[in-house]
């Protein structure tokens, strides 16, 4: 009724290789952009801007990245902090070494860092597969980190390994209220979001998913295995060092090696189970998932403790957390083993034939 | 060359202490094709169960061992009904995520119902050089060469009781007809199906000796390093010894844990102060992921065959 495509005819091949082929989607994307620039830098508190919408996209962009080389070229990593982390240290160095150059620039440049380092990481999933693909990603889970930490220079030789980020500063234009780094996020994360859908519509994408599928036949109907497997590693830790440097220049503002460890891979795998495996839309929602969920569980936890009454044990909260991670991961891959944008297809679904029902 | 023994030799016994939480990924695996990420967790509970029982419920020593054995039979079973038998048939990366999701589940369950503590845990083994153990039994210790001299007494006990383990198993395996049913499974699932063997059942049993190779190693681990959360990370430890071993492989998680332990121990010692210390946490990844390249199956794993 309210989501329906009939009538909507495509007239030429380009109207049917668009991304948002039915009106009612354009509408929809561009009411959430309006929402996204022009509402929210207006009317959000600086809270919500810090705390909930800046970590919302840092993590939606690591988990695009993830997305790419996991849910589309099918290689499993859990490695994705350790690739954060050369993002954010590459940028730190970028813009310490070379102080006139933009972030924008220094962004960039980190990005490609970190697709260096992940392509070399990514060339032993040219022998292996599977699980020793994803124990061998490990490797650079406590590698990366540990070397981050022991080379000095990395961190300038700061003491305690923690590293301050400079100011975000662009052809003179600093961004230093939460507004204004939002913004620049946004716009980021919202580039590489499209350039991320087209790169899984294009010929490149349809290989990952080809060599996702089975390896061997991918390879039988002449695509190049090695090639196509290091290019998902160098774009998706591009998009990781770039969710990195992002991480530590927008959202915390000083960080350390250590911060990037296996918990926060395994945040953005949940993410990606949770969202959708093999999805765009799915690393947005998931990440959102994610990131509110602990919020809420805070919140729910100490409100209903104070309408019980009770006194809440020292941790509670982070054991509710684990259970509730866990139980969520297990609950996702078991019944909607494709995650949050499955079950928004499915909406969409009911949406069109709604209130009839077939 | 006595101190390179000693060292070497530490490092085989403390790789015997990787073998003892690898063995119980290999189980499942063999048995069931899945990659069991939550083994580590199931090591903390075991162990946390075992000390909880004792504190919080005063229970004596045997009681306390029967009463988490039983409650880690029950958390395997649970987890292959409740968790795996909906995914039979899915890709084995669904399979190997949902047991991260386990891993975080279990690690929840096993503080939700134990606390947060530190707790020490006492069996009663003496940690120190054997030559004082030794003496202190009265025993005349000048026939033991000084390289043995300086082994762990601990340690040693607890190579004993891996072996012990492995024993055990492999008579299982071996001679009693649930093993042989077992092997049957971990050959072909179908097969095994087709001549009768109740599948379901099967892998009931394989988790609950799972459950009972992580008490063992919970057991060991915990009176070495205490029983706290970062208990989990052993496992962590074991996934280098499995890569190196192969998956499906029990001599492989032995073998691979000894090759890990001596490895370790002896890089931390002669390449470890070039880089300035600390390298025991990536050197054992770096050293399978090295061998991995040559031999993609591990040592003892099955050489897979592709057919498209």
């Amino acid at each position: 009724m309210f989501y329906r495509e009939a009538g909507q005819f495509k007239k030429s091949y380009k109207e049917d290789q668009a991304i948002l082929p039915i009106l009612q989607d354009k509408i929809g994307v561009v009411v959430i952009l309006l929402i996204a620039f022009v509402a929210i830098p207006i009317l959000a508190s600086d809270y919500w801007l810090t705390a909930i919408l800046i970590p919302f996209l840092v993590f939606s962009l690591a988990a695009l990245g993830l997305n790419l080389l996991t849910g589309y070229a099918g290689q499993l990593s859990l490695g994705t902090a350790a690739f954060m982390a050369v993002g954010a240290f590459a940028a730190y160095n970028f813009e310490l070494r070379l102080p006139y150059m933009p972030a924008l620039v220094s962004f960039v440049l980190a990005g490609l860092t970190t697709a260096i380092v992940g392509i070399a990481f990514g060339i032993p999933s040219l022998r292996i597969r599977g699980f020793y693909l994803a124990v061998a990603t490990l490797a650079a889970q406590f590698f990366i980190p540990w070397l981050l930490v022991k080379v000095g220079w990395f961190t300038n030789y700061s003491s305690s390994g923690v590293i301050t980020t400079q100011p975000i500063e662009i052809l003179g234009f600093v961004f230093d209220s939460p507004a204004k780094r939002y913004f620049l996020v946004l716009s980021i994360v919202a580039f590489l979001a499209l350039v991320a859908k087209n790169l899984v519509r294009s010929n490149l994408g349809r290989a990952w998913m080809a060599v996702r599928d089975m390896d061997v036949a991918a390879e039988v109907i002449g695509i190049k295995i090695m090639r196509t497997k290091l290019i998902a590693f160098g774009v998706s830790s591009f998009y990781c060092g770039v969710a990195g440097a992002l991480y530590a220049y927008a959202y915390l503002g000083s960080v350390e090696p250590d911060g990037f460890n296996l918990d926060l891979s395994f945040r953005i795998l949940f993410m990606i189970i949770i969202g959708g495996i093999g999805s765009i839309m799915g690393s947005f929602l998931g990440a959102a998932f994610i990131t509110l969920l602990p919020i809420f569980l805070d919140i729910v936890i100490n409100e209903g403790a104070e309408i019980l009454n009770l006194k809440l044990a020292a941790g509670v909260t982070s054991i509710m957390q684990l259970l509730v991670f866990g139980g969520l991961i297990i609950f996702f891959l078991i019944v909607e083993p494709l995650g949050l944008a499955r079950l928004w297809q499915i909406a969409k679904e009911k949406l069109r034939l709604w209130p009839f029902p077939h | 060359m006595s101190f390179f023994l000693e060292v070497l030799i530490g490092g085989l016994l403390a790789g015997i202490m990787y073998s003892l939480v690898a063995l119980g990924f290999v189980l499942i695996y063999k048995a069931s094709g899945v990659f069991n990420f939550a083994q580590g967790a199931m090591v903390f509970f075991a162990a946390l169960t075992f000390v909880g029982a004792q504190e919080k419920l005063g229970f004596p020593i045997w009681a306390a061992l029967i009463f988490s054995l039983i409650l880690m039979i029950i958390l395997g079973v649970l987890t292959e009904k409740v968790v795996l038998r909906p995914l039979v048939n899915q890709p084995p990366i669904s399979l190997f995520m949902v047991t991260i999701g386990l891993t975080f589940f279990v690690e929840g369950l096993a503080q939700l119902m134990w606390g947060t503590k530190v707790y020490p845990l006492e069996l009663g083994i003496p940690d120190e050089p054997i030559a004082i153990t030794l003496t202190r039994w009265g025993l005349n210790t000048d026939a033991v060469p000084n390289v043995l001299k300086e082994i762990n007494s601990f340690d040693l006990i607890a190579a004993i009781v891996a072996g012990t383990l492995v024993a055990a198993l492999a008579i299982f395996f071996q001679i009693t007809r649930v093993g042989r049913a077992l092997r049957a499974v971990a050959d072909d699932h179908q097969a095994a199906l087709s001549v009768g063997i109740p599948l379901k059942t099967i892998w009931a049993i394989v988790w609950s000796v799972a459950g009972f190779v992580a008490l063992v190693a919970g057991l060991m681990w915990g009176a070495r390093n205490g029983v706290q959360f970062a208990l989990v990370f052993v496992a962590l430890k074991a996934l280098p010894v499995l890569i190196l071993g192969g998956f499906d492989s029990v001599p492989g998680a032995i073998v691979g844990g000894l090759i890990i332990g001596a490895l370790e121990k002896l890089a931390e010692v002669y390449i470890g102060p070039y880089f300035g210390g600390g390298i025991e946490i990536w050197f054992a990844y770096v050293a399978a992921l090295l061998f991995l390249l040559v031999r993609p199956e591990g040592l003892f794993g099955e050489k897979q065959i592709d057919r498209v």
